[in-house]
């Protein structure tokens, strides 16, 4: 029963630094811009992060410098391809090249060092019940905000006016426009949210995964978080189950080699990346119903006439 | 496409031209590493060796280095970027380096060219290495006395010979105290992925092993023995601050010597391409203070290092191969050529190595 409990805490830590930056990447996208800075943005998160809690001693501190981070560091995509109108897969893959080499330049004085971790929530009695207590009640701080976050979004983004209007300028920036709607501004707050996102995701990395600074230490995350918001065909459920998804089959092979399953290693370190294409050719078999989630203006600037 | 790859082969040549004409006076020392300077681990202790060389040689030489550069074909364009940039020696530091470089120093006969871990040589292309194994057998026999289930849990990266000798070396030592020691094994095919490093370091936590050894380059492993209070041993430098409860001994690279040596050769006009394997004995290879453990393991571990220090290599005979049949008799010492082109498991290791 330890081993099971132990397995599913695992597949949660590896599974909230993607759930929480997909869900953010998901909101920038049903505004119709596509940010592919989220290795970036995330990597200035956790390098923030560690570098705020190292300092200050406390993780919390941390935790918010990250997200700040993310943000401001996401207002420079925005100010380009919002203000400045320019293309936004070349802005974004740019800015991912840029957080790499910053955070590696901001965190020369942090390697090396061992950092603050989040402490794990504690609440006596509920947390020392067998089994469901350490999983519900026993698990790091951002694990129940990743968790707040996705039902929060499915509720702005559903059931909310102002998710409706986030969702139309997404699928026609021109018309949303016509209606009097400031798309500029809802894109630069959706862009905002993402980098937010992605920059807790990092500090997850930086002061809960594995508390320390080393540079690359997202090692490809942020696309995976890219990958699980198209996988999820912008719903945000389905990116909650994508992560999770991907951290299961990430673990479970770990586990299969240390049990000493047979099967090429290799094969098994590719299979969340196949598992992901397989469940993203079943989902998208229905052509119908992934035409009306994907966000029709996606990826296109957007000039406002005056 | 080709036109823009020209114009770009062009300005980069001009530029290197300007920056040769600047520093004629000086021997310009290239390094490439495949992980970042960042990551506290491998590359660290390279970028290490190179500090020291700026600190011994001064203003004699000028140092250079490329970091995060790939195993493959984006390795051409790192070692060549560097020979035009006017760089006289240059080391590679990742056996995935190994073709590569072989291709460049032919392209470029009069620049020197060091490959670390490799095997392949040229006329100006030396290959230099560590007797990390030898290390690796202290551990083995440290896992062995400190590990309660019998169990090891061992992180690798890719199937290797320098990686293979490792396990083989550690169960060797392990064996010699406990011959029933188990060690499990998980690839996470990368030398560097902290997330997944401890993600694999607690599935083999929650597996059994009590002690971990790793052959990739983070912390984060150790991090994971600390918080689960077990044991794990570090990589490549000392990472007690990391783990200050649960780190046992570390194998830490010091290249710095070796470095200094081959720079200075290369300013007085005496470098010849090299083949070395420098170990324990030539301190390239040291074991970080025994930490957390008895007294008289301690003792063991100190005199297995000083016995490997007088000459004892871990692979004497007899050992038998995985399946049983035998590879070394009583008292024969395997030579460095089979250690370098080691694709095959000893006797007693439970796991299938990836072809």
């Amino acid at each position: 029963m330890d081993i099971t409990v132990n397995i599913l805490l695992t597949i949660a830590t590896a599974a909230t630094p993607l759930l929480i930056a997909a869900i953010g990447e998901l909101v920038v996208e049903r505004s119709g811009v596509l940010n592919l800075g989220v290795e970036g943005m995330m990597i200035m998160g956790a390098v923030a992060g560690f570098g705020a809690g190292y300092l200050t001693g406390s993780p919390w501190i941390g935790l918010l410098a990250a997200i700040a981070m993310g943000a401001v560091f996401s207002l420079l995509f925005a100010v380009m391809t919002l203000s400045l109108a320019t293309n936004q897969v070349a802005t974004g893959l740019s800015l991912t090249l840029l957080g790499l080499g910053l955070s590696g330049m901001m965190g020369t004085g942090f390697v090396g060092q061992p950092g603050e971790k989040l402490p794990n929530l504690y609440i006596p009695v509920l947390t020392e019940i067998p089994v469901v207590g350490k999983l519900l009640f026993g698990q790091d701080p951002i694990f129940y905000i990743s968790i707040a976050l996705t039902a929060a979004v499915m509720w702005f983004l559903f059931k909310t006016r102002t998710g409706l209007t986030l969702r139309s300028i997404g699928d026609s920036h021109t018309s949303a426009h016509a209606l009097g709607i400031k798309v500029i501004r809802y894109r630069y707050l959706a862009v905002m949210f993402g980098g937010a996102c992605a920059g807790l995701a990092g500090g997850h990395l930086s002061l809960v995964y594995t508390p320390q600074w080393v540079e690359n230490m997202s090692a490809g995350r942020g696309w995976i978080a890219l990958a699980l918001v198209v996988f999820a065909s912008w719903r945000p459920w389905r990116v909650l189950a994508g992560a999770y998804i991907f951290g299961a089959v990430w673990i479970g092979q770990l586990h299969a080699q240390a049990f000493g399953i047979p099967v090429p290693s290799q094969l098994l370190s590719s299979l969340p990346y196949l598992a992901t294409i397989v469940v993203l050719v079943l989902i998208s078999r229905n052509k119908r119903l992934t035409m009306m989630n994907t966000p029709a203006s996606l990826g296109q600037p957007f000039v406002p006439d005056r | 496409m080709k036109r823009l790859l020209i114009a770009l082969m062009t300005t980069a040549a001009a530029m290197s031209l300007a920056a040769s004409a600047q520093a004629a006076d000086k021997l310009k020392a290239c390094w490439v590493y495949t992980g970042p300077i960042g990551d506290f681990g491998y590359s660290y202790q390279h970028d290490q060796g190179r500090l020291d060389v700026e600190k011994a040689l001064g203003d004699k030489v000028e140092t250079a280095y490329l970091e995060n550069v790939s195993e493959g074909p984006d390795a051409d364009r790192a070692f060549e970027r560097l020979a035009r940039e006017g760089c006289k020696i240059i080391f590679g530091t990742s056996f995935g380096f190994m073709d590569p470089e072989v291709k460049v120093a032919k392209k470029f006969p009069k620049v020197m060219f060091e490959h670390a871990t490799g095997y392949k040589t040229g006329d100006n292309l030396g290959i230099y290495n560590a007797r990390f194994y030898e290390g690796r057998y202290i551990l083995g026999q440290i896992a062995a006395k400190e590990s309660k289930a019998g169990v090891a849990g061992y992180i690798v990266s890719f199937p290797i010979p320098e990686v293979v000798m490792g396990i083989n070396s550690f169960m060797l030592g392990a064996q010699s105290i406990n011959p029933n020691f188990k060690a499990k094994i998980v690839w996470v095919n990368s030398w560097f992925d902290p997330g997944k490093e401890a993600d694999a370091a607690k599935a083999l936590f929650d597996q059994g092993a009590d002690i971990i050894v790793q052959h990739t380059d983070s912390t984060a492993a150790l991090q994971v023995a600390e918080e689960r209070k077990l044991k794990g041993f570090g990589q490549s430098s000392d990472m007690i601050k990391f783990a200050p409860k649960a780190q046992l001994t570390s194998i830490v690279d010091d290249w710095g010597p070796y470095y200094i040596s081959r720079v200075q050769a290369a300013l007085d006009g005496t470098w010849k391409p090299d083949n070395v394997w420098l170990g324990i004995k030539d301190g390239a290879v040291k074991m970080s203070a025994y930490t957390n453990m008895p007294d008289d393991v301690k003792a063991m571990a100190q005199a297995t290092e000083k016995k490997i220090v007088e000459g004892w290599n871990p692979f004497t005979g007899p050992v038998a191969k995985q399946d049983g049949t035998p590879w070394l008799k009583d008292g024969e010492v395997a030579d460095d050529g089979a250690l370098l082109g080691m694709n095959f498991y000893v006797k007693g290791v439970d796991d299938k190595l990836p072809q």
